[in-house]
Protein backbone atom coordinates (compact mmCIF):
# COMPACT_ATOMS: atom_id res chain seq x y z
CA UNK A 1 0.00 0.00 0.00
CA UNK A 2 2.91 2.95 0.70
CA UNK A 3 4.78 1.65 -2.50
CA UNK A 4 1.32 2.21 -4.55
CA UNK A 5 0.50 5.60 -2.67
CA UNK A 6 4.59 6.48 -3.08
CA UNK A 7 4.05 5.82 -6.78
CA UNK A 8 0.78 6.74 -7.67
CA UNK A 9 1.75 9.84 -9.12
CA UNK A 10 4.79 9.32 -11.24
CA UNK A 11 2.26 6.31 -12.67
CA UNK A 12 -0.20 9.02 -13.53
CA UNK A 13 2.12 11.50 -15.08
CA UNK A 14 3.83 8.93 -17.58
CA UNK A 15 0.06 8.15 -18.19
CA UNK A 16 -0.65 11.70 -19.14
CA UNK A 17 2.99 11.91 -20.50
CA UNK A 18 1.34 8.17 -23.06
CA UNK A 19 -2.06 10.29 -23.87
CA UNK A 20 -0.32 13.60 -24.97
CA UNK A 21 2.28 11.48 -27.05
CA UNK A 22 -0.49 9.57 -28.53
CA UNK A 23 -2.33 12.60 -29.55
CA UNK A 24 0.95 13.58 -31.45
CA UNK A 25 1.46 10.57 -32.81
CA UNK A 26 -2.24 9.83 -34.44
CA UNK A 27 -4.45 12.85 -34.64
CA UNK A 28 -3.65 14.59 -38.04
CA UNK A 29 -5.90 18.30 -37.10
CA UNK A 30 -2.57 20.75 -36.14
CA UNK A 31 -4.76 21.91 -33.44
CA UNK A 32 -5.22 18.61 -31.46
CA UNK A 33 -1.46 18.21 -31.95
CA UNK A 34 -0.68 21.14 -30.35
CA UNK A 35 -2.83 20.33 -27.15
CA UNK A 36 -1.67 16.90 -27.23
CA UNK A 37 2.27 18.80 -26.98
CA UNK A 38 0.93 20.68 -23.97
CA UNK A 39 -0.64 17.52 -22.13
CA UNK A 40 2.76 16.09 -22.70
CA UNK A 41 4.52 19.49 -20.89
CA UNK A 42 2.07 19.58 -17.60
CA UNK A 43 3.08 15.64 -17.00
CA UNK A 44 6.72 16.96 -16.79
CA UNK A 45 5.87 20.15 -14.18
CA UNK A 46 3.73 17.15 -12.29
CA UNK A 47 6.52 14.96 -12.48
CA UNK A 48 9.03 17.67 -11.00
CA UNK A 49 6.39 19.31 -8.47
CA UNK A 50 5.91 15.95 -7.09
CA UNK A 51 9.75 15.01 -6.60
CA UNK A 52 10.39 18.56 -4.28
CA UNK A 53 7.34 17.65 -2.23
CA UNK A 54 7.73 16.64 1.23
CA UNK A 55 5.28 15.12 3.36
CA UNK A 56 4.61 17.22 5.96
CA UNK A 57 6.02 20.32 4.91
CA UNK A 58 4.69 24.20 4.09
CA UNK A 59 4.91 25.85 1.01
CA UNK A 60 8.45 27.36 0.95
CA UNK A 61 7.52 31.07 2.49
CA UNK A 62 9.68 31.43 5.94
CA UNK A 63 7.15 31.66 8.70
CA UNK A 64 7.62 31.38 12.15
CA UNK A 65 7.39 28.05 13.96
CA UNK A 66 7.21 26.22 10.53
CA UNK A 67 10.38 23.56 10.63
CA UNK A 68 9.91 21.77 7.42
CA UNK A 69 9.46 23.27 3.74
CA UNK A 70 9.27 21.58 0.41
CA UNK A 71 11.94 21.66 -1.99
CA UNK A 72 11.98 25.36 -3.41
CA UNK A 73 13.78 24.54 -6.44
CA UNK A 74 11.46 22.47 -9.01
CA UNK A 75 9.11 25.22 -8.14
CA UNK A 76 11.67 27.64 -9.73
CA UNK A 77 12.43 25.72 -12.91
CA UNK A 78 8.36 25.02 -13.44
CA UNK A 79 7.82 28.89 -13.09
CA UNK A 80 9.99 29.30 -15.36
CA UNK A 81 8.78 26.31 -17.48
CA UNK A 82 5.54 27.06 -17.72
CA UNK A 83 6.17 30.53 -19.39
CA UNK A 84 8.22 29.53 -21.82
CA UNK A 85 5.69 26.47 -22.46
CA UNK A 86 3.17 29.58 -23.04
CA UNK A 87 5.76 31.24 -25.29
CA UNK A 88 6.24 28.78 -27.50
CA UNK A 89 2.79 27.34 -27.60
CA UNK A 90 2.07 30.70 -29.02
CA UNK A 91 4.32 30.50 -31.89
CA UNK A 92 2.63 27.67 -32.81
CA UNK A 93 -0.33 28.55 -33.05
CA UNK A 94 1.18 31.69 -35.53
CA UNK A 95 2.35 28.81 -37.62
CA UNK A 96 -1.07 26.92 -37.47
CA UNK A 97 -2.83 30.46 -38.77
CA UNK A 98 -0.43 31.07 -41.01
CA UNK A 99 -0.47 27.21 -42.67
CA UNK A 100 -4.39 28.11 -42.70
CA UNK A 101 -4.39 31.13 -45.00
CA UNK A 102 -1.54 29.15 -47.60
CA UNK A 103 -3.21 25.85 -47.89
CA UNK A 104 -6.41 26.66 -46.40
CA UNK A 105 -6.85 23.60 -44.33
CA UNK A 106 -5.07 22.35 -41.26
CA UNK A 107 -5.37 18.50 -41.59
CA UNK A 108 -2.34 16.87 -41.56
CA UNK A 109 -2.88 14.85 -44.76
CA UNK A 110 -4.82 17.24 -46.56
CA UNK A 111 -1.67 19.46 -46.86
CA UNK A 112 0.32 16.65 -47.29
CA UNK A 113 -1.41 15.97 -50.51
CA UNK A 114 -1.65 19.72 -51.54
CA UNK A 115 2.17 19.48 -51.21
CA UNK A 116 2.74 16.37 -53.49
CA UNK A 117 0.31 17.52 -56.04
CA UNK A 118 2.04 20.85 -56.71
CA UNK B 1 -4.22 11.75 4.82
CA UNK B 2 -6.53 14.42 3.48
CA UNK B 3 -4.00 15.81 1.37
CA UNK B 4 -3.46 12.10 -0.36
CA UNK B 5 -7.04 11.77 -1.17
CA UNK B 6 -7.42 15.28 -2.72
CA UNK B 7 -4.11 14.55 -4.65
CA UNK B 8 -5.59 10.88 -5.37
CA UNK B 9 -8.66 12.51 -6.81
CA UNK B 10 -7.14 15.25 -8.52
CA UNK B 11 -4.69 12.89 -10.58
CA UNK B 12 -7.53 10.80 -11.55
CA UNK B 13 -9.79 13.66 -13.02
CA UNK B 14 -6.67 14.83 -14.66
CA UNK B 15 -6.42 11.72 -16.26
CA UNK B 16 -9.88 11.59 -17.62
CA UNK B 17 -10.14 14.94 -18.62
CA UNK B 18 -6.52 13.76 -21.13
CA UNK B 19 -8.83 11.26 -22.28
CA UNK B 20 -11.70 13.03 -23.26
CA UNK B 21 -9.52 15.51 -24.70
CA UNK B 22 -7.98 12.87 -27.25
CA UNK B 23 -11.33 11.55 -28.13
CA UNK B 24 -13.08 14.21 -28.87
CA UNK B 25 -13.43 15.90 -31.96
CA UNK B 26 -15.04 19.65 -31.55
CA UNK B 27 -12.35 21.70 -31.24
CA UNK B 28 -14.05 24.07 -29.44
CA UNK B 29 -14.98 21.61 -26.60
CA UNK B 30 -11.39 20.53 -26.94
CA UNK B 31 -10.01 23.85 -25.78
CA UNK B 32 -12.34 24.27 -23.55
CA UNK B 33 -11.55 20.97 -21.74
CA UNK B 34 -7.83 21.86 -21.78
CA UNK B 35 -8.67 24.68 -19.93
CA UNK B 36 -10.49 22.74 -17.58
CA UNK B 37 -7.14 20.56 -17.20
CA UNK B 38 -4.82 23.78 -16.81
CA UNK B 39 -7.55 24.48 -14.22
CA UNK B 40 -7.17 21.10 -12.57
CA UNK B 41 -3.20 21.22 -12.36
CA UNK B 42 -3.40 24.59 -10.08
CA UNK B 43 -5.15 23.25 -7.81
CA UNK B 44 -3.11 20.16 -7.51
CA UNK B 45 -0.13 22.30 -7.39
CA UNK B 46 -1.58 23.71 -4.36
CA UNK B 47 -2.36 20.56 -3.33
CA UNK B 48 1.39 19.45 -3.71
CA UNK B 49 2.19 23.03 -1.77
CA UNK B 50 3.95 24.38 -4.95
CA UNK B 51 1.80 28.17 -4.68
CA UNK B 52 3.58 30.09 -6.87
CA UNK B 53 3.40 27.76 -9.73
CA UNK B 54 -0.57 27.31 -8.92
CA UNK B 55 -0.90 31.03 -9.73
CA UNK B 56 1.62 30.73 -12.92
CA UNK B 57 -0.26 28.01 -14.11
CA UNK B 58 -3.92 29.64 -13.60
CA UNK B 59 -2.87 32.97 -14.88
CA UNK B 60 -0.76 31.58 -17.80
CA UNK B 61 -1.56 28.41 -18.34
CA UNK B 62 -5.56 28.65 -18.07
CA UNK B 63 -5.90 31.98 -18.67
CA UNK B 64 -3.23 33.00 -21.72
CA UNK B 65 -3.38 30.11 -23.58
CA UNK B 66 -6.89 29.24 -23.60
CA UNK B 67 -7.71 33.02 -24.97
CA UNK B 68 -4.70 32.56 -27.64
CA UNK B 69 -6.24 29.12 -28.52
CA UNK B 70 -9.53 30.70 -28.99
CA UNK B 71 -8.14 33.78 -31.35
CA UNK B 72 -6.66 30.79 -33.11
CA UNK B 73 -10.00 29.38 -33.85
CA UNK B 74 -11.34 32.34 -34.54
CA UNK B 75 -8.71 33.20 -37.37
CA UNK B 76 -9.10 29.91 -38.79
CA UNK B 77 -13.31 29.69 -38.73
CA UNK B 78 -14.21 27.86 -41.50
CA UNK B 79 -17.77 28.82 -42.81
CA UNK B 80 -18.50 25.57 -44.32
CA UNK B 81 -17.38 23.33 -41.69
CA UNK B 82 -18.06 24.90 -38.05
CA UNK B 83 -17.25 21.36 -36.08
CA UNK B 84 -14.31 19.48 -37.21
CA UNK B 85 -14.79 15.99 -38.23
CA UNK B 86 -12.13 13.87 -37.46
CA UNK B 87 -9.74 13.23 -40.42
CA UNK B 88 -8.82 9.55 -41.55
CA UNK B 89 -5.94 7.85 -39.30
CA UNK B 90 -2.47 8.46 -41.25
CA UNK B 91 -1.46 4.99 -40.01
CA UNK B 92 -3.58 2.12 -38.55
CA UNK B 93 -4.43 2.64 -35.32
CA UNK B 94 -2.66 0.04 -33.54
CA UNK B 95 0.86 1.54 -34.57
CA UNK B 96 1.05 4.45 -32.53
CA UNK B 97 -0.61 2.74 -29.88
CA UNK B 98 2.13 -0.07 -29.76
CA UNK B 99 4.66 2.50 -29.52
CA UNK B 100 3.12 4.18 -26.92
CA UNK B 101 2.51 1.02 -25.11
CA UNK B 102 6.55 0.18 -24.92
CA UNK B 103 7.70 3.44 -23.91
CA UNK B 104 5.02 4.00 -20.90
CA UNK B 105 6.29 0.02 -20.17
CA UNK B 106 10.12 1.37 -20.17
CA UNK B 107 9.00 4.51 -18.08
CA UNK B 108 6.90 2.52 -15.28
CA UNK B 109 9.78 0.27 -14.87
CA UNK B 110 11.70 3.56 -14.30
CA UNK B 111 9.86 3.94 -11.43
CA UNK B 112 10.60 1.53 -9.32
CA UNK B 113 13.68 3.20 -8.78
CA UNK B 114 12.77 6.50 -7.68
CA UNK B 115 12.12 7.13 -3.99
CA UNK B 116 8.57 7.55 -2.43
CA UNK B 117 6.27 10.68 -3.31
CA UNK B 118 7.35 13.08 -0.32
CA UNK B 119 10.33 10.73 1.23
CA UNK B 120 12.18 13.77 3.35
CA UNK B 121 15.61 11.78 2.59
CA UNK B 122 15.08 11.52 -1.37
CA UNK B 123 18.55 13.00 -2.76
CA UNK B 124 16.42 15.54 -4.07
CA UNK B 125 15.55 17.28 -1.08
CA UNK B 126 19.40 16.87 0.62
CA UNK B 127 21.44 18.53 -1.52
CA UNK B 128 21.37 22.37 -2.98
CA UNK B 129 17.77 22.80 -1.63
CA UNK B 130 18.73 22.76 2.21
CA UNK B 131 21.09 25.88 1.26
CA UNK B 132 18.41 27.97 0.18
CA UNK B 133 15.89 26.88 2.99
CA UNK B 134 18.73 28.04 5.51
CA UNK B 135 20.46 30.92 4.14
CA UNK B 136 17.80 32.56 1.43
CA UNK B 137 16.30 35.16 4.52
CA UNK B 138 19.98 36.33 5.40
CA UNK B 139 21.32 36.60 2.32
CA UNK B 140 18.30 38.04 0.20
CA UNK B 141 15.72 39.57 2.68
CA UNK B 142 13.34 37.90 0.75
CA UNK B 143 10.99 35.30 2.39
CA UNK B 144 9.45 34.01 -0.33
CA UNK B 145 12.63 31.48 -0.91
CA UNK B 146 10.79 30.82 -4.73
CA UNK B 147 11.05 34.60 -5.34
CA UNK B 148 14.49 34.63 -4.41
CA UNK B 149 16.05 32.00 -6.04
CA UNK B 150 14.15 32.94 -9.14
CA UNK B 151 15.45 36.65 -9.02
CA UNK B 152 18.62 36.39 -6.79
CA UNK B 153 20.34 33.04 -7.35
CA UNK B 154 19.12 32.32 -10.52
CA UNK B 155 18.42 35.74 -12.21
CA UNK B 156 20.33 35.29 -15.24
CA UNK B 157 17.96 32.25 -15.83
CA UNK B 158 15.18 34.26 -15.63
CA UNK B 159 16.80 36.55 -17.97
CA UNK B 160 17.37 33.89 -20.84
CA UNK B 161 13.69 33.10 -20.05
CA UNK B 162 12.89 36.29 -20.80
CA UNK B 163 14.78 36.48 -23.92
CA UNK B 164 12.83 33.02 -24.79
CA UNK B 165 9.88 35.11 -24.76
CA UNK B 166 10.90 38.05 -26.48
CA UNK B 167 11.87 36.07 -29.59
CA UNK B 168 8.68 34.47 -29.19
CA UNK B 169 6.96 37.55 -29.20
CA UNK B 170 9.07 38.51 -32.26
CA UNK B 171 8.51 35.84 -33.99
CA UNK B 172 4.64 35.72 -33.58
CA UNK B 173 4.81 39.13 -34.88
CA UNK B 174 6.64 38.59 -37.79
CA UNK B 175 4.34 35.82 -39.01
CA UNK B 176 1.10 37.22 -38.35
CA UNK B 177 1.07 40.53 -37.45
CA UNK B 178 0.99 43.75 -39.23
CA UNK B 179 0.12 43.94 -43.22
CA UNK B 180 0.85 41.20 -45.31
CA UNK B 181 0.41 40.47 -48.90
CA UNK B 182 -2.54 38.61 -49.41
CA UNK B 183 -1.88 34.37 -50.16
CA UNK B 184 -1.54 33.67 -53.21
CA UNK B 185 -4.66 32.83 -54.87
CA UNK B 186 -3.80 29.66 -56.69
CA UNK B 187 -3.02 28.07 -53.66
CA UNK B 188 -6.38 28.78 -52.10
CA UNK B 189 -8.57 27.87 -54.90
CA UNK B 190 -6.67 24.63 -54.93
CA UNK B 191 -7.56 23.98 -51.58
CA UNK B 192 -11.19 24.83 -51.62
CA UNK B 193 -11.16 22.02 -54.29
CA UNK B 194 -9.36 19.81 -52.34
CA UNK B 195 -12.58 20.28 -49.51
CA UNK B 196 -15.17 19.80 -51.94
Amino acid sequence: MDFFVGHYNYWVVIFLMLVGLYTVISRGNLIKKIIGLNIFQVSVFFLYISMGTVEGGAAPIIAEGVKLYSNPLPHVLILTAIVVGVATTALALALVVRIKESYGTIEEDEIHDLDHSL
Amino acid sequence: MIDIFINVTLLAFLAITSVAIVRMTNLFAIVMLYGIFSLLSAGLFVVMDAPDVAFTEAAVGAGISTVLMLATLALIRNQQKPYYAEAPQAHRPWLPLIVVAITGAALVYGTWDIPGFGDPNAPAQTHVARYYIENALPETGVPNIVTAVLASYRGFDTLGEVTVVFTAAVAVLLLIGGRRPKPAVKLKDKGEQDEA
